[in-house]
């Protein structure tokens, strides 16, 4: 079964976000922020990373810069959610290593899509 | 920043019902909403700190995340204009005032007020949020338009990368404008009009539909080379300045095939993700070293998955189950214990020491059970810094709130009673306690009042203090109010005995009623329900100095410690806490008197005296035994004493509310089950000496 690392400040969010992927028939595990995240990164290397970008003690960004210095993350998808759609953003998520990016809010349904595009 | 859009969610073809995450959401809500106030006031506007910025940025942007996920747009609306304030103020494009903070405040109030409409189903009138949007889009904009000048000055310097994030490589952006509120009359159309008729300032169009604002704005997306300031002087051809707000910067409008921005979501097409897979970084990682830094990596942080896991949700009915279920079992340790004393020790000696584990095990079970419903005060004494705040706004007075022992822990259940008699007492020391900072100088005191709370635990109680440094209780003007209202007032009376006056019914001396304290509630009603609580309230005070009223309280209200007493064949409990002392009386020390019936003489003092079985019926053998048990007892500063056939013991007993179960009976505050399974009534002391 394919694992996604869903991390999120928000307890509802990643609720809803974990509950929606196990739906689908992922494996999820749950972070609340970049410094768990990555940890729980390192714990098991998943297949996909669902991040936030504002969270306390490590932000999204953060994290994803993090993880794509450790070698068994050099490839995997790697999507921020954010509120933030601006090309300032944009830019940073790229320049960090981002796969993607994802809107928030989203519903289920298109969560769903995006993670079917982007996970192998 | 991103938009909020009106879509609402649906369920999809997956069919998730979002409403299963709702309480979750509501819960992280008000947590949030909490930290976010806390931090709001804590918040030094001179020197306001990055982190606490940051923090209540992010307390207002987890709840906007949630609301627009969760389909609460109301919700979301009001904290994106909180979120843009405050993005603002964490980027140092702006100065945090003490109007912000009062707006912020009131917008986490209507927050507040909305989520609670939300959590209730959504019945009953909206909360009106629009003064709150548009105060908070002034704020920002006047800030903003500082920024946009020294903008200006830099000759289009990289300084706001919010104004220039947009900016497209043909120096085109599209933005929008919110116009109004519109004045009757006023026709967007001739805004409009103005893009056609000056070359240069771009493309201008009205966004209507789902997205459009309510009817008294205009929102209009422009795209356009121009600055600003200049879009803004085109604007006040037709609209005053302070009815322009230029909201946000959209991406530049993306090419025609591109099929992200309609998703939401996009790909970026360079990332390292399809680069650097290809390079040798994956071959060189062998799979041994991989899993080698994993395990170490999971030891070393153990204690963060650990803290993780350290709350969970729980309903507070399956926690009163749990405690109804472990009071039982309490019950019926006891009955064992009690009949396992008739048995031989030597020839049962397994059995007694099961029952002697049983007993430890029983009373730990118990301890743990009650901990799970006690809170920190801390949940009390968090709402009073924004109160005190209101107050001495209101009252032109300058207060320092300090609090202690926040983390001592109470019943939950008492936690909510303790709240509103403590809030009386708190604005009583704002209203009558703390003076005005004049009156104070002139007093050679600070300016500043100082209150005080704190919270410790002592023996069986939490005993909890509000403290002022203010004027303190005037003993003349006490005695005076007594003497006006009728209360009989004896010679050189004590100053203990002059402050529990002011807790007669209707005793105020305030020159003035405010609305601060206001007629409502008296001390009168404080000292009521504290006593309902099986508290007691003390008050300490010096002229000119302060004013300490204590509140002392049992930790809990589901255990009590009792004195059974026997009478006839019945058993009472009476709660030890009001019991004074017991005594044999002598015949020749009890009285009758024409208009109070039997007294007894305790040293200098006649009480009344009230015998248990005729109050309570008890059939009752006729014979007068010259020396009867009689146990005093107080309640609510007066004594009385009860006539008793035996004392039978002290314990522990599981309250049980008799109105529940049964119905309510006057003198009778609860009954217990005791350790031989009969049922004992506890006795409501404050009915019996009345």
């Amino acid at each position: 079964m394919l694992s996604i690392l869903a991390v999120d400040d928000s307890p509802s969010i990643r609720q809803m976000v974990a509950f929606t992927l196990k739906s689908a028939g992922y494996n999820v595990i749950e972070a609340a922020d970049g410094q768990e995240g990555l940890t729980k990164a390192r714990e098991k290397t998943v297949d996909l990373v669902l991040t936030d970008q504002n969270m306390p003690i490590m932000d999204g960004i953060t994290l994803v810069k993090n993880l794509r210095g450790l070698p068994m993350y050099s490839s995997t998808p790697i999507l921020i959610l954010t509120t933030e759609s601006s090309d300032e953003m944009k830019a940073k998520g790229r320049a960090a290593g981002a796969t993607g990016w994802l809107v928030k809010p989203f519903d289920p349904v298109r969560l769903v899509e995006v993670v079917k595009k982007v996970i192998r | 920043m991103g938009e909020i859009t009106n879509q609402g969610i649906q369920p999809g073809g997956i069919g998730i019902d979002l409403s299963q995450f709702f309480e979750v959401f509501f819960e992280e809500a008000y947590e949030n909403l909490a930290s976010y106030e806390s931090m709001l006031l804590e918040m030094n506007l001179e020197e306001p700190d990055d982190e606490a910025l940051n923090a209540i940025f992010r307390a207002a942007h987890s709840i906007k995340g949630g609301a627009a996920t969760f389909g609460f747009v109301d919700v979301a609306e009001l904290t994106h204009e909180l979120e843009t304030l405050l993005d603002l103020a964490r980027r140092h494009e702006l100065q945090l005032t003490t109007e912000m903070v009062d707006c912020l405040l009131a917008s986490g109030d209507a927050l507040r007020a909305q989520l609670k409409r939300h959590q209730s189903g959504g019945t009953g009138e909206p909360t009106p949020i629009d003064h709150l949007v548009s105060d908070l889009r002034r704020l920002a904009r006047a800030q903003a338009a500082v920024a946009g000048a020294t903008e200006k000055n830099a000759a289009g310097a990289a300084g706001d990368d919010r104004g220039n994030a947009a900016v497209a490589a043909s120096g085109e952006r599209v933005i929008t404008i919110r116009v109004g509120p519109n004045e009757e009359g006023f026709d967007v159309k001739s805004l409009l009009d103005l893009f056609d008729e000056i070359p240069g300032m771009g493309k201008a169009s009205l966004v209507t539909g789902a997205r459009a604002p309510s009817p008294e704005f205009s929102d209009l997306t422009v795209t356009t080379a121009s600055a600003d300031s200049d879009l803004i002087d085109l604007f006040t051809f037709y609209v005053d300045r302070d009815k322009v707000t230029i909201m946000q910067c959209l991406a530049p409008p993306p090419p025609a095939a591109a099929p992200e921005a309609d998703l939401g979501f996009g790909l970026f097409d360079e990332s390292p993700a399809s680069t650097q897979s290809q390079t040798a970084v994956a071959a060189i990682a062998p799979t041994s070293t991989q899993s080698v830094p994993a395990t170490i990596a999971a030891k070393a942080d153990k204690p963060a998955a650990a803290a993780e896991s350290t709350t969970l949700r729980v309903s507070v009915e399956k926690i009163d189950q749990l405690i109804n279920l472990v009071g039982e079992l309490v019950i019926t340790q006891a009955m064992l214990a009690q009949k396992a004393q008739a048995l031989d020790p030597n020839q049962h000696s397994g059995v007694v020491a099961g029952l002697t584990d049983l007993e430890r095990n029983t009373r730990d079970l118990q301890d743990s059970v009650m901990g799970i419903r006690m809170i920190p005060m801390s949940f009390v004494f968090n709402r009073f810094p924004r109160m005190l705040r209101d107050l001495a706004s209101k009252l032109d007075k300058k207060i320092e709130l300090k609090t202690s022992g926040e983390a001592t822990e109470l019943d939950k259940g008492l936690i909510e009673k303790i709240t509103d008699p403590l809030t009386h007492l708190v604005r009583n020391s704002v209203d009558h306690g703390i003076e005005t900072p004049s009156d104070r100088i002139a007093a050679g005191k600070a300016p500043h009042g100082t209150i005080t709370l704190s919270a410790r635990h002592q023996g069986g109680s939490i005993v909890i203090e509000v403290r002022d440094d203010g004027r303190g209780l005037n003993r003349e003007r006490i005695l005076a109010k007594a003497v006006e209202k009728g209360i009989p007032i004896p010679d050189n009376m004590p100053d203990q005995d002059v402050w529990q006056l002011i807790f007669a019914p209707g005793f105020s001396t305030a020159d003035v009623v405010t609305d601060v304290s206001g007629r409502g509630v008296g001390m009168d009603v404080v000292k009521r329900n504290i006593t309902s609580l099986g508290g007691t309230v003390e008050l300490a005070s010096a002229l000119g100095q302060g004013t300490r009223v204590s509140v002392r309280l049992p930790l809990t209200l589901a255990i009590m410690d009792g004195m059974s007493v026997g009478v006839g064949g019945e058993v009472y409990i009476l709660p030890l806490a009001s019991v004074v002392e017991t005594f044999q009386a002598d015949q020749s020390k009890i009285k009758s008197l024409a208009d109070q019936g039997k007294v007894v003489q305790v040293r200098e003092e006649y009480l009344p005296v009230r015998p248990l079985a005729k109050l309570f019926d008890v059939p009752y053998p006729a014979v007068e035994t010259s020396r009867s048990i009689m146990v005093i007892v107080e309640a609510e500063g007066k004594r009385s004493a009860l006539v008793v056939d035996e004392l039978i013991g002290q314990h522990q007993v599981v309250v049980k509310n008799l109105e529940a179960n049964y119905r309510k009976v006057d003198g009778i505050s609860g009954a217990t089950i005791m350790g031989d399974g009969r049922v004992g009534l506890i006795l409501d002391i404050s009915y019996l000496v009345a």
